[in-house]
Parts: C-alpha cells; sequence; structure tokens
C-alpha cells in the first residue's frame, strides 16, 4: 500500500523531469513545443464543453426528481455481494459507452459524495481504468470497413466487468472502506 | 444507443418528479448543473494545457518511439501473427504508446492506421482478424500512466490529494489489459475449436 501511494506522488514528477531532460538533450524548443501542444489542450477542453453540459444537465435531472436514488436503493442488495455502492452503478453501466457521459457523471458523484470520500475515489479508478468501449470499436472497425464485429465488443464488455470488480477491490484495499 | 440513454435520464427524471412532486429541484438542477458544467471544463483547461503540451515535448523529442521501441519484444508476443519490420507493428506500437500516455487523439489515428494494415495482412476480409480483435481489446481496457482528466476534476471539488488515485488506477488499469488479453485469447481458442468441428 504504501508503494502505492508513493508511486502516486512520485510518478507526475519524474515523467516531467524525464520529459525535460529528455527533449534538453535532443536539442527540441521545448517552451514553444510546451505552447503548442497546449493550444490542443486548450481546444480540447472547449471541445467537450458541450458534451458535458449536455450529460450534467440531464444527470442533474435524473438525480434532484428522486430517481437515482430509488434506483441505487433498488440495486443496493445486489450490489453488497462484491461491496461495491449501488451508486456507482450508473457509472460502471455507462463507462463502455460514452466517455463523455462517464466523465459527467463522475464529476457529479464527486461533487456530491466528496473527491476524498471512498464512493469519490472508487469513481476516479473507475472512470480512468476503462475506456469507451462501443465508441473505440465503431471508429476502428468502422474507418477500416469491418462489418462483423467477431467478439470483439464481447472482449470489451467482459473486460470492463472485470475492471470495475478490480476497481472495487484495489480502492477498498489501497483507501480502506 | 447514448441517444437514448440521454433522453430517457430527462424524462424519466421529469416523469419521476411530476409523481413525486419534485419538480422545483429538476428545474433547479437544469440551470445550476449547466452553468457547473461550464466552470468544470475551464478548471479543466488548466490540467490538459499543462499535459498535452508536455506530451508535445515527449513526442517531437523523440521519446515516444524511443519507448515504443523498449516494448517491441513484448507487443511482438502479443501480436504473433504479425511478421517483424511490417508497418502494421510501428502504429500498434505507436498507438499503444500513445494510449499509456493519454494522447487519446493522437492514439485513434494510429489505431486506425494500424487496423488498415492488420486489414491488408487478413487479406482484406471485412471479418476482423485475431491481431484486429486483440488490439481492440487492448485499446478497450484503457491502458494509462496518468489519467489528467480525472485528477483535475477531483482538484476542481477541492481533493487534499488529486493525484492519489494515480497509483490505484494504474494498478486497476493493468488488471483490465490483462484480463483483456486473456478474455480475448479464450475466445480465440474457442473460435478454433468451433471451426474444427
Amino acid at each position: 500500500m504504501a508503494v502505492i501511494t508513493g508511486l502516486s506522488l512520485w510518478l507526475i514528477p519524474i515523467l516531467i523531469v524525464i520529459i525535460l531532460m529528455y527533449g534538453l538533450y535532443k536539442r527540441v524548443p521545448a517552451y514553444e513545443l510546451f505552447v503548442e501542444g497546449g493550444k490542443e489542450g486548450f481546444s480540447l477542453a472547449v471541445s467537450i464543453m458541450p458534451f458535458l453540459v449536455g450529460m450534467l444537465t440531464a444527470i442533474g435531472v435524473f438525480r434532484a426528481s428522486g430517481a437515482m436514488d430509488a434506483l441505487t436503493q433498488a440495486l443496493r442488495p445486489v450490489l453488497s455481494v462484491i461491496g461495491m455502492p449501488p451508486e456507482l452503478v450508473p457509472l460502471a453501466l455507462l463507462r463502455p459507452i460514452s466517455g463523455t457521459g462517464a466523465l459527467g457523471l463522475m464529476a457529479e458523484l464527486i461533487k456530491v459524495h466528496g473527491a476524498d470520500s471512498f464512493i469519490g475515489r472508487l469513481a476516479s479508478v473507475m472512470q480512468g481504468s476503462t475506456d469507451t468501449t462501443f465508441y473505440i470499436v465503431t471508429v476502428y472497425f468502422g474507418a477500416v470497413g469491418i462489418h462483423k464485429i467477431g467478439d470483439s465488443i464481447k472482449v470489451g464488455l467482459l473486460a470492463d466487468a472485470v475492471g470495475v470488480i478490480c476497481s472495487v477491490w484495489i480502492v477498498t484495499w489501497a483507501f480502506g472502506p | 444507443m447514448i441517444n437514448i440513454i440521454w433522453v430517457a435520464l430527462f424524462c424519466i427524471g421529469i416523469f419521476y418528479a411530476a409523481i413525486n412532486g419534485t419538480m422545483a429541484q429538476v428545474n433547479k438542477a437544469i440551470f445550476s448543473s449547466a452553468s457547473e458544467a461550464v466552470t468544470l471544463c475551464l478548471g479543466l483547461a488548466s490540467v490538459l494545457i499543462f499535459w498535452l503540451g508536455l506530451m508535445k515535448i515527449a513526442e517531437k523529442s523523440g521519446l515516444l518511439d524511443k519507448l515504443a521501441h523498449l516494448f517491441r519484444p513484448l507487443i511482438r508476443r502479443i501480436f504473433p501473427e504479425v511478421p517483424a519490420g511490417h508497418p502494421a507493428m510501428g502504429y500498434i506500437m505507436s498507438n499503444l504508446i500513445a494510449n499509456l500516455f493519454g494522447l487519446g487523439n493522437a492514439a485513434t489515428p494510429m489505431g486506425i492506421k494500424a487496423m488498415e494494415e492488420l486489414k491488408k495482412l487478413n487479406g482484406g476480409r471485412n471479418t476482423p482478424s485475431r491481431s484486429m480483435i486483440t488490439l481492440l481489446a487492448l485499446n478497450t481496457s484503457g491502458m494509462t500512466l496518468i489519467p489528467a482528466t480525472v485528477i483535475a476534476i477531483r482538484m476542481q471539488y477541492d481533493s487534499k490529494a488529486p493525484a492519489a488515485i494515480v497509483g490505484p488506477t494504474l494498478l486497476a488499469t493493468l488488471c483490465t489489459t490483462i484480463s483483456a488479453l486473456l478474455i480475448d485469447r479464450y475466445f480465440y481458442y474457442r473460435r478454433k475449436r468451433k471451426e474444427k468441428k
């Protein structure tokens, strides 16, 4: 566990030093490249704005009406088996379908339950540890004209499910329930 | 799919509010959520600018290519059907490395290029080959070293340790990736057994 928290603390600074030193060694214009890449980062942040407005509003309405609470209460007995809080079920279901949708839902969970709560941490790990399976299959196979997707959706979704269960265990183990 | 979910969230929410008398809260939520989403995006901009700026240096200095080279022996074992030195290999590696560093925008074009090459290797058929499904499984399992967006959102909501989830996320992502590879292998051998019959 100490290794995991240590890794969290050191990984980013170490990566920064490695990237900058290597850039210096290769004599690339580091600052200009940083600005160039930063512009892409800014347009990325702006381009996801409509997605987040759409998603957060829909989720906000769903939660404010009381429907979210009704849903999580109904799911509670089933999920207590793997130690997963029912609040996270909507996130687990949305994650493979829509990346920005899941991002909005994660932000909402962190806002309601707190970033350093069990639910907030678990939502963060779940968001970071799987990807948008349906989107990736559609884009990659669509682009090269593969019409029969074979087993790929099944593989992706099963791996996502394993990822969710692993996330629950790892977060419980690293931070305590 | 996402269209149906999105519309359903609104409609179920509003109908539920109509039955349970929570319409006042719903009205408030519509406008507060929208303004909150905009604030959130501006907060995200700080981390995305910093991280993608740094990654541009890593990309242009050739650090990412160098890393791709390091992983070559491992990747070769995962994709046994791709001949050594085939262009598909290069694209697969660039795709996986870009994913590892959270560069989704750079990863997608590389992944599509890799798929094109793999399709050629597969005789241009419109059914996916084993390697194509493996590459897809690796992409959908979302290997990331630094989940920059998640850290940014945690910062926005006053986390005491926004990056504390980096280690656990890395561990979880490793579990997902390994299980994706195992599940992929399982389905492959199942297909082969079916073909024999």
